[in-house]
Parts: C-alpha cells; structure tokens; sequence
C-alpha cells in the first residue's frame, strides 16, 4: 500500500508537477499560507524548502503542517546541515504522527554560503545515511538500535545532479541513495536535455521515480549570479543568452516560457516521471509556468 | 605537524597590560617549524611590544624571553624555571597544549596564549600551511585513497560529494578541491572505486567527547578519567 497520495501518483501513469515554497524570515507568514493555498490544487506535492541556502527561516516542518492544514499535500525537506541524530528523529516522529509522509532528504548546503556563517555546522549524518536511518526507523529502531514505541512511515527521496560537470562520482552516490532507500529522485535545476536523456538512460537500470527540477530565471542577472554563488547550479550560456534577447521588464516572462518549452519537452519525450519546479521567490508565476508547457492542472491531469 | 597563527599585536598588548614583567616562552618544535611561535618569533615579538610602548612613551613592561624545546613536555620545562622566576606572566608562544602544560607546571603564575591554535596541517608550499587531520580517533585513510573527508571536505561527507561541487571545486571556495572528486580520482587510479561504492555508517562521536585520553602505560586506567 503507498504511504502518501504523492507515492500512489507517482505510480500512476501521471505526469507529476510538484512545487516548493520557502518560509519566511519571521512570524509573518501570511505570503506562505497564500503561496500554498494557490498552489495546492495545482501541483501534484509541495516541498517546503528546509533553511533554503543556509539562510535561517520558519522551519520546513511547520511549513508542511500548513500545507496539511490547507488541505496540500507536502513534502518535507530535510538537511543534514543543522540537526544531529537526535533531534532529525525528533522531527521525523511529529512529521509522522501529524500526516506528513513524504520526506526528501539533503545534506544541505554548507552554512558558508548563508546568512549565519559563523554557526557550527552539524552534519552528523549525510544524506546517504539519513535515508538509512528512516529505514531503521521505520522497521521500528532509533538510530541508537532502540525499540521505538510505534513506527513511522515514510515515502523518502533524495536529490541527483544529472548535469554535474563531473558526473561519476555523482553517479556512485545516487547508486548509494537507491541502495539506502530512496524511492523518487528530485534532480538539481536542469536547463537542458542532452544531460537529463543521458542520467535517465543509466537510471533505466532501477526501479526509480524521477522529476526533473526546472528551475525559472527571472533575469540573466539572476542566473549568472546562480552560476557564481547557488551551489549545484549551472545555467548555460545559451539560456543566458535567450533570456537577455527579452527587453527589461518581459524577461520574467522569457523564463516562463523557458521554463514552459523544457517541461513540455521532458513530457513529450517521457523522459521521467515530472517535474519539480523551484520559482525561488516566486511562488505565484506556477501556474504561468504549467501554462506555458500545456500542462493542466493536477485534478485535470489525475483523473 | 600543529599549524599556528600568532595573535594580532593589539590582542596581546590587552592581554599582558595588567602584568609588568612578562617572560616570552617560544616553542622550538611545531612552532618554530610553522613560524608562529620559535625563538625568532620571540625575538620578533619582543621587539614589537617594546617599540609599541616607547612610541606611546608609557614603558610599563620588562620582558624577557626564553625558546623551550617542547612546551608539552612537562620534562622540559625544568629548563624554564629559572626564568620564571620573579615574571607576574608567561606569554606563550606554544599551541593551547604548550599553554596548558605551562599552567599546570606554573600554578601561581598566569600563562597567556600569544598565538591562535588553528589545526594539524602540512606545508603546501613555504608558508602555506593545510590542514590534514582533524584527529577524529577513527582513520579511514584506506578507505578514502588517503585523503581525509572527514579534515577537506567542508561537510565531512562520508558517502561521496554532495551536489556543489563545481570543476573539481568545493561550494565553499573556488580555491579548494572537492575531497571527494580527488579521493574519486585517486581510487580510480588505483583500481579501488569499490571501496567508495561502500556504505559508510554515522560516525561514532564517542571517542570525541572532550577531553580525551590515551593509555599505553600497562596497569593504568583507560580513558575513563577523561582527564
């Protein structure tokens, strides 16, 4: 039986859409609940980002209790960055009992390139071995080997980067994830297809769910920023290039309809299973975006 | 080898101002070696201290100064007694270990540290000094081709590199290799990449709880005391 409605649709024949929201900085999370409210009915699952590039917000788990609350479905984002053991099994038992049940699991982004450099970074598990440690967990043993009293069950996934300039050791490590447990595969913004076809041929050889993650740029300002200082992401030259052939002010749109054109492609070709879409900042323009790649909305596509 | 930074001119001038006659103690082993702390630092800082104050036209303080074989061997510090003798404060140009040592051998004298303890490095080049072990009390260096991912690479990974690296280089710096492409690299020169196909467990923080203690005297204690 699927542990969450996002494993049952991803079993389906269905092609995903899945979005992210980041919390805000502060107690106001007014934008937050609007984000999801908007994107709710129009995306297959909702991931709430955990301290997205290491800058501290509202926590992804109290993001995904809203995304429950307003009738979503979520995905919880965790890193490795912040919470030893202890306090990752903590999370995982409150997420379980309040109905969150797909869990992605990240190293994180190193606390150097956030807003709190000077914190310790923790990192006492890798994303290999949390994987594992849900799997313990889930067949009812801390990560200490104790009996927990009721276990929790999760759908879990990992992140790969398909267009990572070195791709084998990347490879050696997204065998690892599957080995470890992970059942669905975001991948890293990708911005074109020849390294997607490449990854989702070797990824043929498991029995894998993947989304590819598109990421939208507003400006090639953005992106060359991207480039020099958001770890994981490389935007090619070319995508720069076709975003500045917009004027100001219509480039947001130009990368919609990037965005749009890509997603369209990964569908037609029925290279994987869906699509993340990361807006960064930009929550609203989702829908844009499934409109520019023809794609209905969730209910549409589901039944 | 321990690499050292000596403390900045102004933060060792806070630090002595409430003593009068300060003895410099330098270092002659690791950090003679990394120039932060041996008898020509010594002489150096000395030197420093003392055209800082005549330039303020306010000499408080009466140094001397004495280069010691090895701070941490309480066995040569004997050889410092006589010149501590009638000193309000030592300033310590050793590591915090060399620090320490002073302050349990000299219990009615302040030790002062005069240098910042970075890490256990090797010299890549005359004055570039990286850090190789973080002294983690499990080694897998025959796990990980001799490169240490717990000391270079930034997050410890275990399990292979996370997705920021980029051309070879960590997210962290542009400047610095990724850990895990040069152990990937190195394994696959030597024929070994089933070992980084391995899973590896959370490490076991037990022997870090600090501080730690190794026992090799037969019929002594293990550990337990921690100190």
């Amino acid at each position: 039986m699927a542990k969450s409605l996002f494993e049952e649709k991803l079993y389906s024949d269905t092609f995903l859409v899945t979005s992210e929201v980041g919390p805000p900085k502060g107690t106001d999370i007014s934008e937050l609940v609007e984000n999801i409210e908007l994107l709710k009915d129009k995306v297959d699952a909702i991931n709430v980002t955990d301290h997205q590039s290491s800058v501290m917000r509202f926590p992804s788990l109290g993001g995904c209790l809203l995304v429950k609350d307003q009738g979503g479905e979520p995905i919880l984002q965790m890193t490795c960055r912040d919470r030893n053991r202890l306090a990752l099994e903590a999370d995982l038992l409150l997420a379980h009992t309040r109905g969150i049940n797909n869990v992605l699991c990240l190293t994180g982004d190193s606390i150097d390139v956030g807003d709190h450099s000077e914190v310790k970074p923790v990192f006492d598990v890798d994303s290999v071995q949390l994987l594992r440690m849900i799997q313990d967990m889930e067949a009812g043993k801390d990560a200490a080997g104790n009996d927990l009293k009721g276990a929790p069950q999760f759908f879990i996934g990992a992140s790969v980067h398909p267009a990572a300039d070195f791709i084998e050791p990347q490879l050696i490590k997204f065998d690892k994830k599957i080995a470890a447990g992970a059942q669905f595969f975001q991948t890293q913004g990708i911005f074109e297809l020849p390294s997607l076809r490449r990854f989702m041929q070797y990824a043929s050889q498991f029995n894998t769910k993947v989304l590819a993650g598109v990421i939208v740029l507003s400006s090639p300002r953005m992106a060359q920023f991207m480039n020099e200082n958001v770890p994981g992401i490389t935007v090619p030259q070319e995508v720069i290039d076709e975003l500045a052939t917009a004027e100001k002010g219509k480039r947001l749109q130009k990368g919609i309809e990037i965005a749009g054109r890509l997603i369209k492609a990964i569908k037609e070709e029925k290279l994987c299973q869906g699509v993340h879409i990361m807006a960064v900042g930009n929550e609203r323009i989702v829908p844009d975006i499934l409109e520019a790649a023809e794609l209905e909305l969730a209910a549409g596509r589901a039944s | 080898m321990i690499v050292a930074e000596q403390k900045p001119l102004e933060e060792i001038r806070r630090t002595i101002a409430p003593y009068e006659k300060v003895l410099i103690l330098g270092c002659g082993t690791c950090m003679t070696v990394c120039g932060a702390g041996g008898e020509r630092e010594v002489s150096f800082l000395r030197s420093a201290l003392q055209m800082a104050e005549a330039r303020e036209g306010e000499v408080i303080h009466t140094f001397s100064e004495y280069t010691v074989k090895r701070q941490c061997d309480v066995e040569f510090l004997e050889a410092v007694n006589p010149f501590a003798e009638e000193v309000d404060a030592i300033l310590s140009l050793g590591c915090g270990i060399g620090v320490q040592s002073l302050a349990s051998h000299f219990q009615d004298i302040p030790c002062l540290p005069g240098v910042n303890t970075s890490f256990m490095g090797m010299a890549d080049e005359w004055g570039v000094w990286d850090e190789r072990c973080a002294a983690c009390g499990e080694c897998r260096l025959a796990e990980t081709a001799g490169i240490c991912p717990i000391t270079r690479c930034t997050k410890g990974l275990l399990n292979g590199p996370c997705a920021g690296s980029k051309n070879g280089k960590c997210e962290v710096n542009k400047d610095m290799d990724c850990a895990w492409i040069l152990i990937y690299q190195r394994l696959e020169r030597l024929g070994q990449l089933d070992k980084m196909r391995r899973y590896y467990p959370p490490r076991n923080f037990r022997p870090i709880p600090r501080p730690r203690r190794i026992t090799t005297k037969v019929g002594a204690t293990e550990g337990g005391a921690h100190g």
